[in-house]
């Protein structure tokens, strides 16, 4: 079985092959260049370097937000267009919960900050059980960071925090924390195709995939013109 | 014999989400809208967020919609097209993604189109003899130009509008007056009951390009009348406002085309965009054209609103040219007309 994994939830635009299991590709870019211009062509290239044809892709792995708008459109958009021309499912991925699975067997919670502005990030808690099973501690939501710390505090034991959100946030975490914190290092702290996929494939095999057509996006906001309003 | 040429068209440059399967660059086997404005309407405008989640959406259903009412298959199709700009980013960059990803994993050639080449080629759709040069004058909620079609795809801009776009300016006044979004129709049905004489608005002239456009002041105009009468403590008939500020439009949309006519010897004028649907537009151009023994194109209101048969039509004389788009293509939503 051959996923493709696609990431283009915040800045970094990622894009990976999984062959059974086998990671044949992974393609990383943390630029400051729109997902527009980069996504399609990172997926020719890992095709083309693994001589990979698009019929052989099974299913598509695409993580579905939280994360920049715009951002989760461009992946959304191309993967229903992949999904629609080799009729071929859609399983969509939690940005936070793929973020955190990258850090397969750590003893710490994890806990990723996505910078989502307005004075909050999109965050989840997570942890490895003993037997290596994925538990999600707290689902994925916008939060602000002063909630979360609380959160974690409660928890009592170490917490590794990665993403976009560390840099602004790190030096608040460090002085709202009561308990011992962590920060991940460059190769796991931003999102990772590869994860998707694999994390994508755990969800296939338990029967968690869609159709193209009915695949969108999980912004976990309402549109502003939607939050005024409300508000009225 | 030449091979016929069969394109999968996607518009989704603002709030409908379309797709088409267009043959030969003139006939259309399939034209299929999927259409936002209830939405919109809650928020008397297209809200772009709003729309750009839509076509998320409706995208595929719209696409595979419109190869099953073509009766083909994706597999038959010789090239896949997209609107690239002008438009919502946002809402651009959905039609995009998607066309780029459905050409990638088919092999098939990529074609971007601007969409008011898109409009102006809409005319071809319905009217087989036309063929460039001709002049054409592209009125709609985002753009009002006059250009000279010198040739499939090769455009001179002789004017545009130097502040709102026409239709811009009947969503405004329509709202002024509680008509509500989108303002062209409404106004267009209100005008009807209205005597277009009763109130004399401005027509701006540009000085420094007598066919370049400019409706701001005539929307103040009407804006400063509704005011005044308020203050006033005076009723204002609404028909004979709609009727006299849509008057004032076409009266400026007629006389600059019809500048054009004579200036270049044209001898075929065409109507493009969302507000070449309007009736009073269109007869009074119509009666112009007459006089002037000048043939008058115009596409049927289906074709002159947002849709992606005239993007398919415009496509196919861009891929007879050669022009082939990359994985790279990007939204532009300020594309200008003639740029590649």
């Amino acid at each position: 079985m051959l996923i493709l994994g696609i990431e283009s939830a915040s800045l970094t635009a990622s894009v990976a092959l999984l062959q059974d299991g086998r990671q044949l590709a992974e393609y990383t870019i943390d630029y400051k260049k729109t997902h527009s211009q980069t996504l399609l062509p990172m997926i020719h290239e890992i095709c083309r370097m693994t001589e990979t044809v698009p019929a052989q892709i099974d299913a598509i792995a695409i993580s579905a937000g939280p994360g920049s708008f715009t951002g989760l459109r461009i992946g959304s958009a191309t993967a229903k267009g992949l999904g629609l021309a080799l009729q071929k499912p859609l399983i969509s991925v939690p940005t936070v919960g793929a973020m955190a699975y990258q850090c397969y067997g750590s003893r710490y919670l994890l806990c990723p900050i996505m910078d989502a502005r307005r004075s909050q990030v999109y965050t989840g808690i997570y942890e490895f059980a003993e037997d290596g099973t994925f538990v999600t501690v707290m689902d994925q939501t916008p939060m602000a960071i002063e909630e979360l710390l609380e959160k974690v505090n409660a928890m009592g034991r170490t917490v590794l925090f990665l993403g976009d959100g560390v840099p602004p946030y790190a030096a608040r975490i460090r002085e709202l924390a009561a308990v011992k914190v962590q920060f991940a290092p460059s190769f796991m702290a931003r999102q990772r195709a590869g994860a998707v996929a694999a994390l994508g494939q755990v969800y296939y095999e338990a029967g968690r995939y869609e159709s193209a057509a009915d695949h969108r996006p999980e912004y976990l906001r309402q549109s502003g013109a939607e939050r005024m309003k409300d508000r009225q | 014999m030449k091979e016929d040429v069969y394109i999968l068209a996607i518009e989704s440059s603002c709030d409908e989400t379309a797709a088409a399967v267009v043959k030969n660059g003139r006939e259309v086997l399939s034209n299929v809208i999927s259409s936002q404005i209830d939405i919109h309407t809650l928020y008397g405008g297209v809200v772009p967020e709003i729309a750009s989640r839509k076509h998320t959406e409706r995208i595929n259903q719209v696409i595979e919609q419109a190869l099953e009412e073509a009766g083909m298959t994706l597999e038959e199709m010789t090239a896949i097209a997209v609107t690239y700009g002008p438009g919502l980013v946002g809402a651009l960059l959905v039609g995009v993604a998607e066309a780029k990803a459905i050409a990638f994993a088919t092999g098939k050639p990529l074609v971007g189109v601007h969409h008011i080449e898109g409009h102006i080629a809409a005319n071809f759709i319905e009217h087989p003899e036309l063929e460039p040069p001709f002049l054409c004058l592209v009125v709609s909620g985002g753009h009002t130009h006059l250009v000279r079609v010198k040739d499939y795809g090769v455009f001179e801009i002789l004017g545009r509008t130097r502040d709102d776009a026409a239709g811009e300016a009947f969503d405004k006044v329509a709202r002024a007056i509680g008509l509500g979004y989108p303002g062209g129709p409404k106004i267009d049905r209100k005008a009807k009951e209205g005597n277009p004489l009763a109130i004399t608005f401005p027509r701006a002239k540009v000085a420094d390009n007598a066919y370049d456009f400019s409706f701001s002041g005539l929307k103040s105009a009407v804006l400063n009348y509704l005011n005044h009468a308020k203050m006033m403590g005076e009723e204002v008939n609404d028909a004979d406002l709609a009727a006299s500020f849509q008057h004032a439009v076409v009266e400026v949309l007629v006389s600059h085309a019809m500048e054009g006519v004579k200036e270049y010897g044209a001898d075929k004028l065409a109507i493009a965009g969302g507000v070449a649907s309007n009736t009073a537009l269109r007869a009074r151009l119509e009666e112009e054209c007459q006089k002037r023994g000048v043939a008058f194109y115009r596409p049927s209101p289906i074709l002159c609103t947002d849709n992606a048969a005239m993007i398919g039509a415009a496509a196919y004389y861009e891929y007879e040219k050669g022009v082939r788009h990359g994985w790279d293509l990007n939204a532009i939503p300020n594309l200008k007309l003639g740029e590649r």
